[in-house]
């Protein structure tokens, strides 16, 4: 046995789990095909939000005039944008480097296959350098995350140059003058959004009646006037039926509403979700369950197979690199016995657009579809005084409370910076907490946070400053 | 320094007793072992050891007063050294394990059961076997628990200090209030945060159900018929249940009994019905292995001995004193064990593991006349049988009518674990042996 556990993949979900188990005494290696930190700190989270810093700070550009400041004639240096979001996936990328020298997890780069082996399958790494070697371990972790779904059927699948994946719309050569978002999810959104800062002419197509369908309906309709201010085009409800490429662009046909209509620009973002890296591990000739893309896990991330465990985007939605890494950490604490607490905490989830959305539990529609009798607060930021000294004034804080317990049930956010806010939603909710305990809670003044305080308060009635 | 001896929890329930007897006074000088003390809780009476010697500074609770809390500071002891504070919250756990944290000058004699000791029979109030018993701190006031839990609890009336927290520390969290509601907690997507919150049962009160107040007299309800009224509601509707009713016929068993009793004389044992009944079952629960059983969600267990729980009414309830490994023990022996826990368990006198973790129960009001009747199942045992009166009844025989003495027996059954069949099975293994005693011994 070469070692006590074997982690394949070392995006957010992979590395955290290899840090995890080395506190815990295991002696580990990790299996990387591409670079370590996955798609998460190389081609997804942290680069996009490099960029959307640069569309940010340019769009507070042209708004000097507000807060009294002037400044030559603004502009920007698209090679030069794409390269510090280069340059801060790299950085970040040798930080996970260091960290597995430091917890000293052995990591190997190639790619690996599964083979039937007891007490765990055994891993076979064709390496990148060169060569093949095939370890075993007494667990092994799957942690292969995923990537963009494509439908070649109809044109939406990445040519690389008119037609892209998240992959190619962080590295173009150019910033293109037009462009089309299929899908309207955190990923479509937020590359809309920092492309529209940097002055595109961008339309977003969502099949659904509205964009952001996961968030809650007042948040999706509130986020779809802010984007239309600025600039944004969108058609919900529309369904492409053909994406077609020529030398200058795409033309995309879609249906809305019964009527058909063909749009045009330079370029196509294909957002429409994500499938997970099931395929060329093994998998079938070791008979791992997997259910359309996904690997099936129990409560523990435990597949079918014995000593096989899967976490991550691999093992199913909702996509979020801090979904990966929590189930990581709750694997490998139950693969060294050490009984860690359900995976039930509420996750978060955030889309950076400008202004951001953040969200924990349950929408509205969703807890009155679950049984509850809402009790539901709003705080508009339009009010906030920190809000309106930092001229950041859209966007609003939800609550949804349980009416017969008082447990909070979800908080939805619309604003400036509302992914730092969210948290601390997310901890009253892990901790249980009920509308008595945030009502006594202190919030700094002035702090947009307040609008926080305030949501809870008008859930009963007893919002102050409205 | 001085060190604290703190009310000890007798029983993973325990919530509080009385100190019913001092066995030092202040001035007296202990060593680890010695009786220091008598506890009285709904169930039994236990002595109190003391585990650490020194000269007793101080008797702090009188000899007599309830409803003393578990955990409280009832006598000081002048010991050596630094090991006691009382002002440091100190978890069970860590004054169970003497290594860690103030170590508790007293325990209970004989030891409570370990944190992994499943809450069974009357103890149970988590259906979760692994949990660890409830959580008691400070001077057993401070529990820990979520706002939600606690909201939940009290709604629903449930005492948070009985129920088995499974957060972090051993926090009670809302799906352990819902567990011990009785109700598997409602399975949410992992996105959202919180499950529908069941409304608690709503009982109307006396007055609004037009008995006025003042026209009758109220037993405040005590730690036995909580917890009775607790486990007997859960199992009733949590557990689907059917029973299945036989007729045995008991001559031959009694004339069996008349004669073994005659051998019996000179020992001074006396072998009852009942002791034949265990028996009987004992060896019929290993004819027929699937009776001798619990559901889990992890699979069905079947128990490797017939632990027999026996149901003896006692001062305000019921307790169910267990003969263990009944199927390995003879008539005599049965005979003289039962006789001794029925008798400690209406002094109150019986320990914890003497009524807590039976496979099997049996229910016997043949004594009181009673024909026939449908126990409620015992969780997590599968199985309880119902006795009733063994008395003359016109019986066809032959074609032709006879008298016979019958008794009529009911097993309930957990459906999820024992089905008509293997409950069948049972009762007819159980019948062949009562009505042909001889049997038994082969």
């Amino acid at each position: 046995m070469d070692f006590d556990l074997i982690v394949i993949g070392s995006g957010p979900g992979g590395y955290v789990t290899a840090i995890r188990a080395s506190q815990l005494g295991l002696k580990t290696a990790i299996v990387e095909r591409a670079e370590l930190g996955g798609i998460c700190l190389n081609w997804g989270c942290i680069p996009t939000k490099a960029l959307l810093k640069s569309g940010e700070v340019y769009e507070q550009l042209s708004h000097l005039a507000d807060y009294g400041l002037s400044s030559g004639g603004a502009s920007f240096d698209f090679p030069k944008i794409i390269e510090r979001s280069r340059g801060v996936a790299k950085k970040m990328e040798g930080g996970v480097a260091f960290l597995m020298k430091k917890h000293k997890i052995e990591v190997l780069f190639g790619v690996a296959t599964l083979e039937k082996g007891a007490p765990a399958p055994k891993v076979t790494v064709a390496l990148n350098a060169g060569g093949k070697r095939t370890i075993t371990a007494k667990h092994v972790i799957l942690a292969t995350g995923a990537r963009a779904r494509t439908i070649p059927a109809i044109g939406l699948e990445s040519d690389g140059d008119r037609v892209w994946t998240y992959r190619d719309a962080l590295v173009p050569k150019a910033c293109p003058k037009s462009l089309i978002v299929i899908g309207s999810g955190a990923i479509g959104i937020e590359f809309a959004s920092f492309y529209r800062a940097l002055g595109a002419d961008v339309t977003v197509i969502e099949a659904l009646d509205r964009i952001l369908p996961v968030e809650d309906e007042e948040v999706s309709k509130a986020a779809h006037k802010a984007f239309e201010k600025r600039g944004l085009k969108f058609r919900v409800a529309a369904k492409v039926t053909k994406l077609s490429k020529s030398k200058t662009g795409v033309s995309v046909a879609l249906e809305a509403g019964g009527k058909a209509e063909t749009l045009i620009a330079e370029v196509a973002i294909v957002a429409v979700g994500i499938t997970g890296n099931v395929e060329n591990l093994g998998l079938e000739a070791l008979g791992v369950t997997v259910d359309r893309g996904h690997v099936v896990t129990d409560g523990h991330g435990k597949t079918n197979v014995a000593g096989l465990y899967a976490i991550g985007d691999i093992a199913g939605p909702p996509w979020l690199a801090h979904k990966a890494s929590h189930e990581g950490v709750h694997c490998v604490e139950h693969i060294a016995g050490l009984k860690p607490a359900g995976l039930t905490a509420p996750i978060p989830g955030c889309t950076y657009s400008n202004p951001q959305i953040a969200s924990v539990g349950l929408t509205e529609a969703a807890a009155k579809a679950a049984g509850h009798e809402p009790k539901v607060g709003r705080f508009p930021f339009r009010v906030n005084g920190k809000a309106v000294a930092a001229g950041e004034i859209e966007g609003l804080v939800k609550t949804v409370f349980d009416g017969r317990t008082g447990a909070l049930l979800g908080a939805h956010m619309i604003g400036h910076e509302v992914t730092e806010m969210i948290q601390g939603f997310v901890v009253a909710m892990t901790l249980e907490a009920t509308e008595e305990d945030l009502m006594a809670t202190v919030f700094a003044h002035p702090t947009m946070s307040e609008a926080m305080h305030e949501s809870v308060l008008d859930a009963y009635g007893r919002a102050l400053h409205i | 320094m001085s060190i604290d001896i703190l009310m000890p929890a007798l029983s993973p329930t325990m919530e509080e007793g009385t100190l019913a007897k001092w066995h030092v006074k202040a001035g007296d000088t202990v060593k680890a072992g010695d009786v220091i003390a008598e506890i009285e809780t709904d169930k039994a009476t236990m002595e109190v050891e003391a585990v650490d010697e020194g000269m007793v500074e101080a008797l702090l609770v009188d000899a007599g007063t309830e409803n003393v809390k578990v955990n409280a500071v009832i006598a000081r002891l002048a010991g050596e050294g630094d090991s006691a504070s009382f002002d440091t919250p100190a978890s069970p756990a860590a004054q169970d394990d003497k290594k860690g944290g103030p170590a508790p000058a007293a325990k209970a004699a004989p030891e409570t059961p370990p944190s992994s000791h499943p809450e069974q029979a009357q103890g149970a109030v988590s259906k979760d076997a692994t949990t660890a018993p409830p959580k008691f701190n400070d001077a057993g006031e401070r529990v820990f628990a979520s706002p939600l839990a606690r909201r939940l609890a009290q709604a629903a009336g449930l005492d948070l200090k009985a129920i088995a927290g499974s957060g972090p520390h051993g926090r009670v969290i809302k799906a352990d209030v819902d567990a011990a509601r009785g109700k598997a907690p409602a399975s949410a997507p992992t996105q959202s945060g919180a499950a529908p919150a069941a409304a608690p049962r709503q009982v109307q009160s006396l007055e609004q159900q037009g008995i006025p107040a003042g026209s009758y007299d109220l037993i405040p309800l005590d730690g036995m018929r909580k917890t009775i009224a607790r486990r007997m509601t859960d199992s009733f509707r949590d557990v689907p249940h059917f029973p299945l009713t036989v007729d045995l016929e008991i001559d031959g068993l009694l004339a069996a009994r008349a004669k073994i009793n005659a051998m019996l004389e000179k020992d001074g044992v006396k072998v009852s019905v009942n002791d034949l009944v265990i028996k009987a079952v004992a060896v019929a629960l290993k004819r027929v292995p699937e009776a001798n059983s619990s559901y889990t969600p992890e699979g069905i267990a079947l128990h490797h001995h017939a632990d027999i729980a026996m149901a003896v009414a006692i001062d305000g309830g019921l307790i169910t004193p267990i003969i263990r490994a009944a199927e390995t023990k003879g008539l005599a022996q049965i005979a003289v064990e039962a006789k001794d826990l029925a008798a400690r368990a209406r002094d109150k006198k019986l320990k914890p593991e003497e009524f807590q973790g039976g496979t099997f129960s049996i229910s016997n009001m043949g004594m009181m006349g009673i024909k026939s009747f449908a126990s409620i199942i015992n969780e997590p045992q599968a199985c309880i049988l119902s006795v009733g009166a063994g008395e003359p009844r016109p019986v066809v025989k032959n074609g032709a009518l006879a008298i016979a003495t019958v008794m009529t027996v009911t097993l309930t059954c957990d459906h999820r674990a024992v089905d008509g069949a293997i409950g069948g099975r049972f009762l007819n293994a159980f019948k062949a042996l009562i009505e042909d005693p001889l049997t038994m011994i082969v």
